[in-house]
Order: C-alpha cells, then sequence, then structure tokens
C-alpha cells in the first residue's frame, strides 16, 4: 500500500454542547463543569462556595446541616433497594458527610399521571421503612402530578437537615497532607446491581445495591474522639470520583493502592464483562474518610463495629502537591486516576 | 478471582519481564493488534516493564475509532427518524459524526438505546412491532457471531422490523496494508485473542511466511500479554518468523467452526474504509444478498450519505503504529475526551483515551 492510500485524517471535534447532555448528570468532569459555569456564579454565597455535600448554616449559635437531592432511577425497584430508600439515605448521608446528626426530611413528589397507585404505596412504605432505619422523620412534603409521558413513574425530592456537634468540622478545606484515607466497604456493588435490571443489559448472578444510612458509622467515628478533617459518601462517578472532588476542593494531591480497594468477585466479574471500571461505579453506602494517619488504626477498628461499615479499611493517603489523584497498580507501577467525562460506557467487545 | 487474578500475577509478571529482557539483544518494535491489549498495556504499565530494546506500537484493533465517517453519519441519519429505535455498543454513542453524535440525537429525541447483545436489540423488536429496530453492527471478527445470530434468527421468525446497519471489519486484511506500507515499522504481531477465538489462526500462516513476520496470538490480561511478547522477541531473535498462539487457553487453529459457519451464512467479505486508514479492499463484512432485507442501509436509502473528513489529527498515524499518542501537538490540550478530535480518543480502547487516562500525569 503506497503512502497516499492511507489518509492520515481524523473527525472535526464537537465543541461545547449547547444542550444538556445525559453526561452533564453523571457525576464525572461534565457535571462539574456545568456546576462551575452555570450554579456557583449564579447563587455564589459562602455556604454554596463550600461545596460540600450539605451547607453549614451558623444559626443562634448552632450549626445547621442543610441540603437536598433529586432521585431519577430506572428501574423503580433493584435488587437491594428502590428510589424511595434511595431518597432518604441519599440525603442522611449529604448530612453525615457534613458530620452532621441528622434530625428531619422533607419529601416532594413528582408523579407520572397513569402511575398504578400500589406502586407507589410500595416505594411510600420504602421511605417510611427506610427513615425508621435511618432514625430521622419525615416531616413535610409536596405532590405533583405530569402528564403521562413527561416523567418517569416517580421523581423523589429529598431535602434535611441536622445539626452538627460542637468542635466538628468537617469539609475538604480541612484535609491536611499525610491524612490517611479509609473507605468504609467494598466498592461497585449499586451501580451493577442497578445495571443488571436495566433493559438490555440484564444479567444474573449481580450483587445487592449497597445502600445504606451512614449517619450511624459517621456518628460512632465523631463520638469516639477521632478528629475527622473530611467525609464523602461514593455516589454517581464512584470512589474516583469522589476523590477527584476532594483533591481538587482542598488542593491536595491523592494516592490510593489499587489493591487495597476491595471490590467483591461479583461487581469484578460484571465489571470486567461489561468493560466498566469499578471505581467509576456508583455506590449508595460507602464512604470515605481522611484523618491523621496516626488515628486511622482506631478509626478502622470503631468504623468495624459498625454493619455499614463493616468492611473499613486504609486505601491510601493525602499529600501536599496540586490535586492530582494517583493509584498504585498491583504490578507496581502508577497511573493518574482522572474524572471521566460522563457516565462510563459499555465497551464493544 | 478465577482466570482473573492469576494472569494478573505481579510476581508472575516480574518473571516474565526478566525473561524478555534475558531474551532480548537488539531494538524490536512489536505491534499489539486489538485496543482491548493497548488497553491492559497502558492500565498495567506493562510498557514500562519492559527493556528499553522493545516498542510497543498500538494498532488498529479498535472497532470503534475504524468506523467511517460516514458509517456514523449513517447511523445518525436513521437513528433521527421517529419510528426508529436505534440500538448500539455504549462506546459508539459519543463517537463524533459530522457535527453530531449518537448522544445528540438522543437529547434531540431520538431513540437511541445501549444494548448488550444484539440479540437484545432484536428482542426489542418482537416487543415493538410498531417500531423500526436498528442495531448498530459494529466490530471486528468477534462480534461478527452475535450480529449474525440476531439477523439469521429475525429471518427465521420473520422479524421484519429489525435490521442492521453494518461495519464490520477483518483483522487480516489490515494487517497486510500495514506490513505493505512503506512507512511499516512492525517486526512482529501479538494477534487479538478474541478475534483467533472465532477465526483460528489458519489464515495468519501465510501472512507471516509472505511478509516473515511473527505473529503470536495473544490474550487481555498482563500474564498473558507478557508472555505473547516473550514468544514474539524469542521469534524474532531466532530469525523465526510463525504463528505462534499464546491464548490456547480460549483459542483453537480452527477457531469457534460453528460462528464461522454462521458469520458465512450471514455475511460475505467486502471492500471497507477504516476510520482513519482510509479504504482497505475485502477487509470489511456486509450481509448477503439473502439477508439483503435486514440491511439498515437499504432500508433506509442512507447509502448517498457520504461524508469526507478533514485532516485535523494523527489517528491515522496512530493506528498504523507510525505515532504514539503523545507525539501529537494536540494530546491532552486541544484534544481530550470531552472533545475528541479523533476516534482514538473516544473509545476507551483507543490508544489516545488509554494514554490520556493512564498516562498524562507522567
Amino acid at each position: 500500500m503506497t503512502r497516499e492510500e492511507f489518509k492520515l485524517i481524523c473527525p472535526a471535534p464537537i465543541g461545547e454542547r449547547d444542550t444538556i447532555q445525559m453526561a452533564h448528570g453523571g457525576g464525572g468532569r461534565l457535571m462539574r463543569r456545568l456546576i462551575e459555569d452555570v450554579f456557583l456564579p449564579a447563587f455564589h454565597n459562602p455556604a454554596l462556595d463550600a461545596r460540600h455535600d450539605s451547607a453549614v448554616l451558623d444559626i443562634g449559635g448552632a450549626r445547621l446541616a442543610f441540603t437536598t437531592d433529586g432521585y431519577v432511577v430506572s428501574p423503580l425497584f433493584f435488587p437491594g433497594g428502590d428510589i424511595g430508600r434511595l431518597a432518604v439515605f441519599g440525603t442522611v448521608n449529604d448530612l453525615a458527610m457534613a458530620g452532621a446528626r441528622p434530625l428531619a426530611l422533607s419529601a416532594a413528589f413528582i408523579l407520572e399521571e397513569g402511575l398504578p397507585l400500589e406502586l407507589l404505596r410500595r416505594v411510600v412504605a420504602s421511605m417510611r421503612a427506610a427513615a425508621e432505619d435511618a432514625g430521622v422523620p419525615l416531616v413535610t412534603g409536596d405532590t405533583k402530578v405530569v402528564d403521562r409521558g413527561k416523567g418517569d413513574g416517580v421523581f423523589i425530592s429529598t431535602a434535611g437537615v441536622g445539626l452538627v456537634p460542637p468542635g466538628v468540622d468537617v469539609r475538604p478545606a480541612r484535609v491536611r497532607p499525610d491524612d490517611a484515607i479509609l473507605l468504609s466497604g467494598d466498592v461497585g456493588r449499586h451501580g451493577v446491581a442497578i445495571l443488571s435490571v436495566r433493559d438490555g443489559l440484564r444479567f444474573e448472578g449481580a450483587p445487592e445495591s449497597d445502600c445504606a444510612p451512614l449517619a450511624g458509622p459517621v456518628g460512632a467515628l465523631i463520638e469516639s474522639g477521632i478528629e475527622v478533617h473530611c467525609l464523602r459518601d461514593l455516589t454517581r462517578g464512584g470512589l474516583a470520583s469522589a476523590l477527584n472532588e476532594i483533591a481538587a476542593d482542598a488542593a491536595l494531591s491523592i494516592t490510593v493502592e489499587e489493591t487495597a480497594i476491595p471490590v467483591i468477585p461479583a461487581v469484578a466479574g460484571a465489571c470486567e464483562i461489561l468493560g466498566l471500571d469499578p471505581l467509576y461505579v456508583a455506590n449508595e453506602g460507602r464512604f470515605i474518610a481522611f484523618l491523621p494517619a496516626a488515628q486511622a488504626e482506631k478509626a478502622i477498628e470503631v468504623l468495624r463495629g459498625h454493619p455499614f461499615s463493616a468492611g473499613a479499611c486504609m486505601i491510601g493517603r493525602a499529600a501536599s502537591g496540586s490535586a492530582t489523584v494517583t493509584l498504585r497498580g498491583r504490578l507496581g507501577g502508577s497511573r493518574p486516576l482522572d474524572l471521566l467525562s460522563g457516565e462510563q460506557l459499555p465497551r464493544i467487545c | 478471582m478465577k482466570y482473573l487474578d492469576e494472569y494478573r500475577d505481579a510476581a508472575l509478571a516480574r518473571r516474565l519481564a526478566d525473561a524478555v529482557r534475558a531474551a532480548t539483544t537488539r531494538p524490536w518494535r512489536i505491534m499489539e493488534v486489538c485496543g482491548g491489549q493497548t488497553h491492559s498495556i497502558v492500565r498495567f504499565g506493562i510498557d514500562g516493564m519492559l527493556p528499553p530494546e522493545i516498542t510497543l506500537i498500538h494498532g488498529p484493533g479498535c472497532p470503534v475509532c475504524v468506523t467511517p465517517l460516514e458509517t456514523l453519519d449513517r447511523a445518525l441519519a436513521i437513528a433521527s427518524r421517529p419510528e426508529v429505535i436505534f440500538c448500539s455498543f455504549g462506546d459508539m454513542l459519543r463517537v463524533p459524526g459530522s457535527g453530531r453524535d449518537l448522544f445528540t440525537v438522543k437529547s434531540q429525541g431520538g431513540d437511541v438505546r445501549i444494548v448488550y447483545s444484539p440479540l437484545d436489540a432484536l428482542e426489542l423488536a418482537t416487543k415493538h412491532p410498531d417500531r423500526e429496530v436498528v442495531f448498530f453492527a459494529v466490530g471486528f471478527e468477534t462480534t461478527a457471531p452475535a450480529n449474525g445470530m440476531a439477523v439469521y434468527q429475525a429471518k427465521k421468525l420473520g422479524v421484519r422490523n429489525f435490521s442492521l446497519l453494518v461495519s464490520h471489519v477483518l483483522v487480516p486484511p489490515a494487517l497486510e496494508a500495514i506490513l505493505s506500507s512503506p512507512q511499516n515499522l512492525v517486526n512482529g504481531f501479538l494477534a487479538a485473542g478474541h478475534v483467533c477465538t472465532v477465526m483460528g489462526f489458519e489464515e495468519y500462516r501465510p501472512i507471516a511466511r509472505r511478509y516473515h513476520v511473527p505473529i503470536v496470538v495473544t490474550g487481555f490480561e498482563p500474564v498473558d500479554i507478557l508472555q505473547g511478547i516473550l514468544l514474539c522477541v524469542k521469534q524474532l531473535e531466532e530469525g523465526r518468523a510463525e504463528v505462534e498462539n499464546q491464548y490456547a487457553r480460549s483459542v483453537r487453529g480452527e477457531g469457534n467452526t460453528e460462528a464461522r459457519r454462521l458469520i458465512a451464512e450471514v455475511f460475505e467479505v467486502v471492500p471497507r474504509k477504516w476510520r482513519g486508514i482510509g479504504a482497505i479492499p475485502m477487509s470489511g463484512l456486509g450481509l448477503r444478498p439473502e439477508y439483503a432485507a435486514f440491511d439498515a442501509e437499504r432500508r433506509f436509502a442512507v447509502s448517498a450519505i457520504t461524508a469526507e473528513e478533514s485532516p485535523e489529527c494523527i489517528s491515522g498515524l496512530v493506528l498504523q503504529g507510525v505515532k504514539k499518542p503523545a507525539e501529537c501537538p494536540a494530546f491532552g490540550t486541544r484534544c481530550t475526551p470531552d472533545a475528541p478530535l479523533g476516534a482514538t480518543m473516544v473509545s476507551s480502547e483507543g490508544a489516545c483515551a488509554a494514554y490520556y487516562r493512564y498516562r498524562r500525569a507522567s
């Protein structure tokens, strides 16, 4: 073949997107950019600019943690959970990540015309059970109905308030070089559980979602006197995205050990088949904690004593440096662990 | 995990890397054909374990990367039609056509769905008899049997609202195109293990003979790849040029005869354009005339859509192994996975994306 026969060419790029894409909600770089370009400049204030899972407000000497979250999941019921449990635990967990004890939740329901009432009853019963598990009452709410085809059965938005105990100050800016990074359990169960029941991807042998309320283990850490610097629950974008967010907001570098990060065989196997990296797969009941390395051993012991963090382990350390996350691989090499553009896509082969 | 952990064993990998070092006396350039192998090499840092004499060149074996622009534009046109449910493997959705991608079509109202198997797309067709279900059949010989099975079943079951947009490509003609190029740098190949699981490796023997080049059928885990490299280096050092099978736990000489029979039943060999490389004669698969009724290009009359690619990036050189991703001035700056200039940056199997994801820091 002659040189001319090879066309050394490539496609034109797609520049800035002028409409919302699914990747804008994927927990990756596009979502971060959306927040930085659209929301932060519009609403900018000290509480928002702290960029934590909850805003912490000083109110008459008390510190109130305040957060809100929207829940859209298809299908509504999946192995190990449902949209109702997610809506309660997700908001409870955002409060817990500020070191707060959850006090009360609100819930707004956006219901699609034609939704079977029986299904709504199941979701509501599940929310009630979840609120009891988390020990937090649901004190106010709202209901709207949209035309058939304009919703996906049920969308739920919850908000929550909690009290931050005196002396507790948990946020990215508090992370110190040399802090130990603890992970509360194995990663990737929720994302794989959802994929296993999604149209077009159904497979068997998937694990149950890890969705769980995390105020318990966080409370235990704080009560045991551990000096917790920062907490982050692992949701969309998984462990890798959470580490990147903290590294960026704390302006520190992070190194984690691949072999220290637990992944159960059912998750590892599904990820291998689908071409996904479990470090980017969603969780709904796992968190990372940054704390002084000298207290790591005690913190692991405390966490392991709690059922929702029984698999706690240390996965790495923070260091001074510039907002990068590095993974030390099992064969000895290191590589950057970057934010993805949007959600991971299953590979062809 | 069984069949995974043992092939990622650090001590065994180091022993193999030491054996490669001991066997190497001269510089050799070895091309891993498959994007899955490239991904493993960069993810596990295998190239960093090799002696400096060994250069790994990343081959064109990423189906997403080599699907031509005009096929993508045809896919976008079909997916935009209101009666169509357009089904695709996940990583095709972000590949840019002329100005937009399948995600954009989806956000504009197109019914675009990710499926894991073409048989799931066929099931959608039976569930939605009032819609046209189209499956985007891209890939090498690996995905051809399942895609062929979907069409075969559709014909047998009389499912009329199902069709394939076919852009299948074949490995051996691509190897020949690379070897016969005056720019060729490749001394030896690691052939793609799962392609050979389907096709066997007899068709590689004439290539090894004609171009006097060793071809080692190789798997995808670190230990597989290091062992493939070791076998290839030994052949090069001894002046041999044979076809060897490192991936014997999966590959037989004759391949999977049932799968090959099905491919031959449904598909015929056709000329095919490769994105970034150009036309390669008899390098693809198209539907046989008996299955023409299931050809989405005909059904939706999109054959007239053609597209010329603009000379923006060097992915053609990367796909041939002439350049490394980091040698591109746009790499990591004007060209990133968020705003890819070329297909090799789009797919997670693409060489540029693998380098971006795993190598940027170094």
